[in-house]
């Protein structure tokens, strides 16, 4: 019996061609990677740990972000399953930036 | 440990689907190829994914498959053939001379 296939196994599904050009990253795609780079020096995060994470995303999450988006929710998600994050302290710094980006973005 | 395949072993990757993070690709689940090398030896992904970074080393094989095995509609070359790394704990030994 063939059983279910994760939406992140996708070898051999079509997926359309494949873009040939390059593109330059945004800064907080850099950011991501760079926070991903000091988690691992710091032994927080291992390379199957995120892969994992990512995969845990599932069927509409996982379709519908974007490479580091996806990178951004998995890192944070090892974070908070290892409680170097508490998910009271994320939601306060998230309104504080969002209000910090509203005021800027109005002033 | 010593390893349980040598080149040239033909080997059926295991056709069962756990939850969880597993790196075995879909598409070679049940399927029959040829050892062609050994990539190296590492721990585990599916114990490092959950944390747990002691686990036992695995032996990780390179594994052809004929293209015409592993897809039912395969239009290219009937010599086509695809390298995939499998860890020891997903093969098992096929018998006979099964293509």
């Amino acid at each position: 019996m063939v059983g279910p296939r994760r939406v992140h196994d996708m070898g051999g599904q079509d997926a359309g061609p494949v873009p040939q050009e390059g593109h330059q990253h945004e800064a907080w795609e850099k950011r991501v990677d760079a926070i991903r780079m000091l988690c691992g020096k710091h032994d927080l995060l291992r390379t199957d740990e995120m892969r994992r994470n990512i995969e845990d995303l599932g069927p509409g999450v996982y379709d519908k972000l974007g490479y580091y988006e996806r990178w951004c929710a998995a890192i944070t998600n090892v974070l908070l399953q290892k409680s170097v994050l508490s998910v009271d302290d994320l939601g306060r710094k998230m309104k504080e930036v969002e209000d910090r980006w509203e005021k800027a973005r109005t002033e | 440990m010593s390893d349980q395949f040598a080149i040239g072993d033909r080997v059926r990757v295991r056709r069962t689907y756990p939850p969880g993070h597993v790196r075995a690709p879909y598409f070679t689940r049940g399927k029959t190829g040829v050892v062609t090398g050994i990539a190296g030896h590492y721990r585990n992904p599916e114990d490092l994914a959950y944390g747990r970074f002691d686990g036992e080393v695995l032996p990780l094989y390179r594994v052809r498959f004929e293209q015409t095995a592993l897809w039912e509609d395969y239009q290219g070359g009937p010599k086509d053939s695809a390298i995939v790394d499998v860890y020891e704990n997903w093969l098992e030994p096929e018998k006979g001379g099964g293509r």
